[in-house]
């Protein structure tokens, strides 16, 4: 028996739920082998070497873009869009919707992104370079490419897709707020079928590289799948990666009426802002957005069985993020803690969404992933209830809260109930 | 630059542009939009790509001599037969 959130009390055309799930993560590109890598421990982080930075680590993916682009969508589009449309074709796919008879203008597509157009502004500025910067060489795919729709843009055209399609600029972040933005979108009845999640091509920026390393923030390791470890004492810093996890929402009274397998609902969601620093976190707000979104979702903060973290692996953020768990979960004796960008990197726009499948699987399996790669915990990071380095079982999974935080101050929570 | 080896030069041009075609039947005297899928971003790209390879410059007003592969060619022989 699952203890009912307030959703519960709503109206069946209010309540919103996960019924497909697309993804594409370093470590695998469905849900069923990604699942597979975080119960077995396997890392997708890899050597990467990007123009200027060089030799680096990455979370890279190796999805199969020709499986729903033609080439020359692949050449014309961005690595994002093609991300977003592998995703989403496979969400769909997922959800079991008669695809060919859903009305799409009633099909809306939400797309976190931490940044986008900085890989295809990079790119060019080297094309012109060749040519002393003689700017008649900069091409006429850049704003296409580059405006901040872009991601959620190319879904549109490839599915033919013709209600509303925008991208949620949120940081680190943006994967949950795109997932929040589909129920709120759900709710209003702006659209039936709402594709949802974050997307990330960050990896294809070296700026992004430098930046994290200039902060003295960027990971290093000579075992590259040892590099990304949240929470251990000897982290130092992000493991920069690509992904994307798009959702299929729908509301349960749809979802009942075709009979469809539903993953989750949707029965918390809270996003706030710190307002203190471009980058540093603050663990007061973030523990204030957790407790609005349990407040929304009627639950106590023991009712989670599995808070899926934020953290980064950054000496700060982690233990930060630790100071508002403690203060929100320090007295829960059952609730279960973990870290997927241990396995896969940070993949900024798409981290959220793709963290949050990870372990949603969980409601089904009843299983707990990891946080691998801690080696020596942390003291400041030594919270009750910490999964590490082994997948534990559980008796029950009911509720998952899922952290995602960004620059800028901006924090989202989600929790997900298993019906 | 030959007349072929200019043919050859565009051929390599729409593959990039275009690589889901089959380019080997492309009719020389038939216009591309008639053979191929592209657009005017496309035809954007054989101009750019010709000015990034051989700094050859087509001005807007001459973009219809881009129509298929033989007037391309017929067009492009006075400005790339020094190359």
């Amino acid at each position: 028996m699952i203890a009912p959130s307030l959703a519960s009390q709503l109206p069946d055309d209010q309540r919103i739920v996960i019924t497909g799930i697309g993804l594409t993560a370093p470590n695998g590109n469905d849900w069923t082998t990604y699942r597979e890598a975080l119960l077995n421990g396997r890392s997708g982080v890899q050597p990467y070497e990007i123009r200027y930075f060089g030799k680096t680590l990455a979370g890279i993916c190796n999805f199969e873009a020709t499986r729903y682009q033609s080439k020359k969508d692949i050449r014309r589009g961005t690595r994002a869009g093609s991300v977003g449309v592998y995703t989403a074709n496979e969400a769909v796919r997922h959800s079991g919707l008669d695809w060919d008879n859903v009305d799409k203008s009633r099909v809306g597509i939400y797309v976190g992104v931490t940044e986008h157009g900085n890989v295809e502004t990079e790119n060019e500025i080297f094309v012109i370079k060749g040519f002393d910067y003689d700017t008649s060489c900069w091409s006429h795919h850049h704003n296409p490419r580059t405006v901040a729709n872009n991601p959620a843009g190319e879904i549109a055209l490839n599915m033919g897709i013709t209600g509303p399609h925008y991208t949620i600029g949120a940081a680190c972040a943006a994967g949950n707020a795109g997932l929040i933005q589909g129920a709120q979108m759900l709710r209003l009845d702006e659209c039936d079928v709402a594709i949802a999640g974050g997307t990330s091509e960050s990896i294809h920026t070296f700026g992004i590289f430098a930046s994290f390393n200039s902060q003295n923030a960027l990971a290093t390791h000579e075992d590259p799948t040892k590099a990304s470890r949240p929470f251990d004492t000897n982290r130092n810093g992000i493991v920069v990666a690509e992904g994307g996890c798009l959702y299929v929402l729908e509301r349960l009274s749809d979802a009942k009426a075709r009979g469809a397998d539903i993953i989750g609902e949707l029965v918390g969601y809270a996003i706030n802002t710190d307002a203190t620093d471009f980058v540093l976190p603050n663990p007061e707000r973030q523990a204030q957005c957790i407790e609005l979104a349990l407040k929304r979702a009627g639950l106590a903060a023991d009712q989670i069985d599995i808070v899926s973290t934020h953290a980064t692996g950054t000496s700060s953020g982690d233990s930060q993020e630790c100071v508002a768990l403690r203060q929100v979960f320090g007295a829960c004796t059952s609730t279960r803690i973990n870290n997927t960008k241990s396995f896969i990197g940070h993949a900024m726009g798409a981290a959220g969404s793709l963290e949050l499948a990870g372990n949603l699987s969980s409601f089904r399996d009843r299983v707990v992933h990891a946080t691998i790669n801690v080696d020596e915990l942390d003291p400041d990071c030594a919270l009750p209830g910490l999964v590490l380095n082994q997948a534990q079982e559980v008796k029950q999974v009911d509720y998952i809260l899922n952290n995602s935080f960004g620059m800028l101050g901006i924090n989202s929570v989600v929790i997900i109930g298993r019906l | 630059m030959t007349p072929a080896e200019i043919r050859n030069e565009i051929i390599d041009i729409l593959d990039d542009i275009s690589p889901d075609e089959d380019l080997d039947n492309l009719k020389d005297d038939v216009a591309f939009r008639e053979q191929l899928e592209l657009d005017s971003m496309d035809f954007l790209d054989i101009v750019m790509e010709l000015r990034k390879r051989h700094r050859v410059q087509i001005p807007e007003e001459d973009y219809g001599n881009l129509a298929s592969m033989a007037s391309t060619v017929a067009y492009l022989e006075p400005k790339m037969c020094d190359i």
